[in-house]
């Protein structure tokens, strides 16, 4: 995977992800001119764009975009189910979750997402031991606090 | 979950004053950026928001730099400083921050600022090598959140230099005994593998050890490597195949944890990794495939459930199958699979459906013809991206017959599309399809006008290039030829007559050198007229400078006659003194020219196209110039690639702390030399060929071909078969066989026609047949296995414009697949028992033994070289004695060198293809035997061979055509490379036909190791200094040196030279200077020093890649020592 945007249907960006070296103007432009794209297109459409050399894979989830910049080769599908099953970790963690809750807790969201995909890759698809790593860091982040 | 999940949040504003919602129990609404969020919510201008960050960022930005700051004020800093960068405004300040947080911090500050360091920076920020000592620090830690953290932050960044400070502790890491730690260093050393593959070459032995590990996510990871070493040698890994088959079908059968279930499938991360890696180890090695026919019938079979997940398993498994060589039931049940995705309602699966159909269609055109009403159906769908993937399938179908409809329907998109990217795609392959099968020369010179109003300015250049070599070279009629050219200049007239001012600056310069040069054709057309005409353009107000110098240059070739030579005159006055200095020089050319029409006849002899001419491509005739130059004090000149070198060791970061394994300096010979002004002098001609070398792989700019009659014109000699090509396509016939109408006829009455009102079908069934045509009577033919002319032609197509388009590289495989089960199946059937029996019984504790047994790379290598004869053993019995005799078929010219062992390359029951090389000084000659061990004799043979990394030519006088029983022929190469890579590979299909048998192919592929193409390069010491300045393409490394008597440099130096072929230039106490070449001409040099018992080497080159690639076989070399 490329990289990771999740925008508002106001075409507010709420998370960014990318996992490929790319200069802040280029990222600038490449978000604008998706999310652009991505908005305009209708309900009942197909999740997948092609998109300069690569394959766009999104999805809506009430009010946010999760959309994914894959490579031509890859499975469309399947990216489509990181995108579920990184909406299903956080609706577990947050406890059905909804835009609020990434909008103040996007670094929540942001360690959620390392400890799903990692450099691109899928690294842990069990959603009980992403849980449980991202839970055990929490955990020592509350002692901490405590002491 | 999901109805969960997609609950209304309309009402924004209003949650935000309730604090006690929930879900958002964890809400800080309190918190610093609590208020900043509300308050950018409550905002209602993008000013007043500009403002507000603005502030926002001033307030921490005098925080994080006041001493006074805890690391968690700064943590919470660093979190509001992320939110700023995401709404898009800079807050690089915080940068040096957010690694000192990552340093300094607590546990729990630490992970916010590694956090912000993997989003602030990328791999290539020169500040995140002020991370590499906090990574070192961490990964040491005995807290495991601490070396999670680390890992997860290498996984994602790394400055590639640094791996090595690294990466010991990375690799001790997978013998943790936790599996999270293990499976983050997996995917560290994945990372490694991407960014600087070299760095991590000597640990694969570490990656079998991950792939056997107990834990299946740790095991999972290590595919990620796995598929991209497969990718990049799939030869090398042929062994794994029967271990991979096994993991496969334990994840299908449902062996695993359920953990690591998805919707109640079975790992489907895992067997979607698992089916791309069997694909590419399949391809092309029918020994190979066979091991995964069960599994893959086994995965298509129980992926039933109605879900997306499995359909994604069901495509990559049908992807899969169409990949690795073919079996009719797997392809039957895969075209099945596919028929569902194109006819399914949701419209994802239909897309997949349609790309699925593009990736087969070639190889079996009769699926298409099933699915015709759907693809029409699709060509009308309101999602341009249905629409778009049709066309791209209709695009691999086009042939002589469909093409002006196919061509139309792609033409009607180019219209309405307003994505760049698309437009430049589609254009490229209208204008490849135009030159391919073009029925005649109007519809091509139409059609090429509208792809260039279409394409406008933002085409590929090589499409208005190869436009107008083809009209210059012209094909085999001159008749023919000045049909086409007249027709072009009648139709740009016209044109110029009308609207002009609505061309693209590309299509005026087509047009304007076209009438340059052919107006004169077109008896009534005076050429004063297109004198006028052009000089319209000129007071175009878009006309762009680069156009008019081509109207310029086109006028130069008309100005004849009284009326055309005061239009000049008028031109030149008011160009004479354009700011533009290229105008200017036009327009004087113009004027003088005009004015002397004899010296114009030499200049610009009509006609003159095809005339070679002399190029002195290092420019020496201004040596004297430039010499004076530099005696009148001039600065020397200095290529680019050293300016911007000199300027970064100017401003560069000091490496010291870590330089421990870093050479930095390049202190002796070579380097002293780089300011001297008089060798720059001297190797000007040689920097200026080096530059064209690193050149020639981009593409050929629009200006050549204005330049072409100046400057010659080689290289358009490899272009001419595409060419005449075109000139041999066929006309349509208006009416179809009646034979193919029924073959259309029936496939159309099986599909499922949703019901449409009878007029709209019959519009549809129209197209349909317009569309399909010639797809029928194709297949059935190949199916037959006759002899067919039109896959030939795309053979040779391919051969011709390397690699242009995807479709035509395909070609091959389709060619070869077709027809070869059944013989496949006849031949294998013996072996096929042995090969699924073994890896059935194979459980994980056998592949595990069997990875430790030969557990480093090298014994990987020959260990595939031992098995792949062993499989052939049993019916190969009298292998031996006939190297022997294969060895005496030599060509006369080699009979006398020495040879390389002959290695067999396939075989089926009638012939034993095998291979040897000869090194030459200036090429590798490639020998190819062809031994019949049937008893009669072989008809129609043809031998194709191809390479993306090599230049092949024939050296045998005429292609051997029949083999007599039991007797052998001998097919001779000379090969160059082209693009150098570690390995190169060489594919071939052999053809043949036994009396009264049907047609039959067998492939092969046949690897060469580029040490076979490495040649000392014999120079000076100076020439050494003045081509390095010259090389751009440079890699370092450290190389473990030879430590066994008292001059260790000397000893390393002596064993490349002797195992690689290097010439060793020069020895100066701790350096040395080496210089070798890749045949043909491509130089490449190594520097070595001896530093800290290691040597640090650094190569240049001006080809891309061969310095990586020296590198990896001098790092084999040192270590086979």
């Amino acid at each position: 995977m490329q990289f990771m945007l999740l925008f508002s249907r106001q075409g507010k960006l709420r998370l960014q992800k990318w996992y490929v070296p790319l200069s802040d103007k280029e990222k600038k432009k490449i978000t604008r001119e998706l999310v652009q794209t991505v908005l305009a297109r209708k309900p009942k459409m197909c999740s997948f764009l092609e998109w300069r050399d690569l394959k766009i894979v999104y999805k809506r989830y009430a009010s946010l975009y999760f959309c994914c910049a894959i490579e031509d080769q890859d499975n469309e599908l399947i990216t489509l189910e990181i995108i579920h099953r990184y909406v299903e970790l956080l609706d577990k963690y947050f406890g059905s979750v909804c835009e609020l809750d990434i909008i103040f807790n996007f670094e929540k969201a942001y360690f959620i997402l390392d400890e799903f995909l990692l450099g691109g890759e899928a690294q842990e698809t069990s959603k009980k031991n992403v849980l449980k790593a991202i839970e055990q860091a929490d955990l020592l982040q509350e002692v901490s606090h405590v002491g | 979950m999901s109805d969960v999940v997609e609950k209304t949040l309309t009402a924004l504003p209003s949650l935000l004053s309730l604090d006690s919602q929930p879900g958002s129990a964890k809400l800080s609404s309190t918190s610093k950026l609590g208020n900043l969020i509300r308050g950018i919510t409550e905002l209602t201008s993008k000013h007043e928001e500009e403002k507000l960050i603005q502030r926002e960022l001033t307030s921490i930005k005098d925080q994080v730099s006041s001493p006074n700051t805890s690391m968690r004020q700064m943590k919470e800093l660093m979190v509001r400083a992320i939110y700023c960068e995401m709404l898009g405004y800079e807050a690089s300040f915080s940068y040096i921050h957010a690694i000192k947080l990552a340093q300094q911090g607590s546990v729990l500050d630490k992970r916010v600022g590694y956090l912000a360091v993997s989003l602030f920076l990328n791999e290539s920020h020169e500040l995140l090598l002020l991370l590499v000592n906090t990574v070192l620090k961490d990964l040491q830690s005995t807290n495991l959140i601490e070396v999670c953290m680390a890992l997860t932050v290498v996984s994602q960044m790394f400055p590639k230099d640094m791996i090595p400070a690294i990466l010991p502790l990375v690799e001790d890491k997978l013998n943790h005994p936790k599996e999270i730690i293990r499976r983050k260093a997996v995917l560290a050393l994945y990372k490694f593998y991407l960014i600087a593959p070299n760095q991590v070459q000597h640990i694969h032995n570490k990656f079998r050890k991950a792939l056997c590990d107990k834990d299946p996510g740790v095991m999972t990871a290590s595919l990620h490597i796995y598929l991209q070493l497969i990718k990049e040698n799939s030869e090398g890994y042929k062994d794994l195949t029967a271990s991979f088959v096994t993991i496969l079908k334990q994840v299908v059968g449902g062996k695993l944890p359920m953990d690591f279930n998805y919707h109640s499938v079975p790992a489907p991360w895992l067997q979607i990794q698992l089916l791309r890696i069997l694909s590419l180890l399949g391809k092309n090695d029918q020994s190979t495939s066979e091991i995964m026919y069960e599994v893959l019938d086994e995965s298509l079979r129980r992926a039933e459930m109605n879900h997306n997940i499995t359909y994604a398993i069901l495509y990559e498994c049908v992807k899969c199958i169409y990949t690795i060589q073919p079996k009719s039931e797997l392809l039957e049940k895969a075209a099945k699979c596919i028929g569902n995705f194109v006819l399914s309602p949701k419209i994802n699966l239909k897309y997949l459906g349609l790309k699925a159909l593009t990736y087969v269609v070639q190889q079996d055109p009769k699926l298409a013809l099933q699915h015709q009403m759907t693809i029409i159906e699709c060509l009308d769908h309101p999602d341009l991206i249905i629409k778009r993937e049709t066309l791209e399938l209709l695009f691999r179908i086009t042939n002589g017959q469909n093409v002006t409809v196919i061509v139309e329907k792609m033409l009607d998109f180019l219209r309405i599309s307003k994505d760049d990217y698309t437009t430049i795609d589609l254009v490229g392959k209208v204008a490849e399809l135009a030159e391919k099968y073009a029925p005649d020369n109007e519809w091509f010179i139409e059609t090429m006008n509208t792809v260039f109003s279409l394409g406008g300015d933002m085409m590929q250049p090589d499409i208005p290039n190869s436009f107008l070599k083809l009209l210059s070279e012209g094909f085999d009629s001159d008749e023919e030829d000045r049909k086409l050219r007249l027709f072009a200049v009648d139709s740009y007239v016209s044109l110029l007559q009308s609207e002009p001012n609505k061309l693209p600056q590309r299509f005026l310069q087509v047009i304007s050198w076209v009438l340059g040069e052919y107006s004169h054709l077109s008896a009534e057309l005076e050429p004063a007229t297109v004198m006028t005409l052009l000089s319209k353009l000129l007071d175009l107000k878009h006309t762009s400078s680069e156009t008019k110098s081509w109207v310029l240059m086109a006028m130069t070739k008309l100005c004849e006659g009284g009326v055309a030579i005061s239009v000049a005159q008028d031109i030149y006055e008011t160009h004479s003194s354009s700011m533009d200095t290229v105008l200017r020089q036009r327009a004087q050319e113009l004027q003088h020219l005009s004015q002397d029409s004899e010296l114009r006849g030499r200049v610009l002899p009509r006609d003159a196209g095809l005339m070679p001419l002399e190029v002195d491509s290092s420019l020496s005739f201004l040596d004297g110039f430039v010499s004076e130059a530099l005696a009148a004090g001039a600065a020397p000149y200095k290529p680019p690639h050293q300016r911007q070198e000199e300027l970064a060791q100017a401003k560069a970061l000091s490496l010291e702390p870590y330089s421990l394994s870093l050479p930095i300096s390049m202190s002796s010979c070579s380097i002293a030399d780089r300011q001297s002004p008089t060798l720059m002098s001297m190797s000007s001609g040689l920097s200026g060929d080096s530059t064209d070398l690193s050149h020639k792989g981009g593409s050929t700019t629009l200006k050549l071909d204005g330049v072409k009659r100046v400057w010659g014109r080689e290289g358009y000699l490899a272009q001419r078969e595409p060419v005449e090509e075109t000139a041999q396509v066929e006309v349509p016939s208006p009416l179809r066989s009646p034979s193919q109408q029924a073959e259309a006829d029936s496939t159309q009455s099986q599909t499922p026609t949703p019901t449409v009102t009878p007029e709209l079908e019959q519009d549809k069934q129209q197209l349909a047949s317009s569309l399909f045509v010639g797809l029928g009577s194709q297949s059935s033919v190949c199916l037959m296995g006759k002899s067919d002319p039109t896959p030939q032609r795309f053979r040779r197509k391919a051969q011709g414009r390397a690699s242009s388009s995807g479709a035509s590289e395909k070609t091959p495989t389709s060619l070869g697949s077709t027809p070869s089960p059944v013989d496949n199946l006849l031949c294998n059937s013996l072996l096929d028992s042995n090969l699924v029996s073994e890896p059935t019984n194979q459980t994980p504790q056998a592949s595990q033994s069997l990875d430790t047994t030969n557990g480093n790379c090298h014994e990987e290598l020959t260990d595939v070289k031992e098995n792949n004869p062993s499989l052939i053993h049993n019916n190969e019995e009298p292998d031996k004695p006939k190297d022997l005799c294969l060895s005496s078929h030599l060509p006369t010219e080699l009979s006398g060198l020495s040879h390389s062992e002959i290695t067999p390359l396939c075989s089926n029951q009638s012939v034993n293809l095998s291979a040897c090389h000869v090194q030459k000084e200036d090429s590798l000659q490639l020998v190819i035997f062809i031994f019949n061990s049937s008893d009669s004799a072989l008809q129609q043979m043809q031998l194709q061979v191809d390479s993306g990394e090599l230049k092949l030519s024939l050296i045998t006088d005429s292609p051997v055509e029949e083999v007599r029983s039991h007797s052998v022929a001998v097919c001779h190469y000379s090969v160059t490379v082209k693009r150098p890579s570690v390995h190169v590979e060489v594919l071939g299909m052999l053809s043949y036909q036994l009396p009264g048998g049907t047609p039959q192919t067998i492939q092969f592929s046949h690897k060469l190791p580029l040490t076979t193409f490495i040649r000392p390069l014999t120079l000076s010491t100076e020439e050494y200094g003045s081509m390095w300045l010259a090389f751009s393409q440079d890699t370092k490394q450290n190389l473990t040196l030879i430590n066994d008597d008292q001059d260790p440099l000397t000893t390393t130096l002596n064993v490349l030279k002797k195992k690689l072929q290097l010439h060793v230039v020069e020895i100066i106490g701790v350096e040395g200077i080496v210089a070798c070449q890749l045949v043909q001409d491509q130089p490449c040099l190594m520097h070595c020093r001896v530093h800290a018992g290691t040597l640090a080497v650094w190569l240049r080159s001006p080809v891309p890649d061969l310095p990586d690639c020296l590198l990896y076989h001098c790092q084999r070399a040192l270590q086979e020592h």
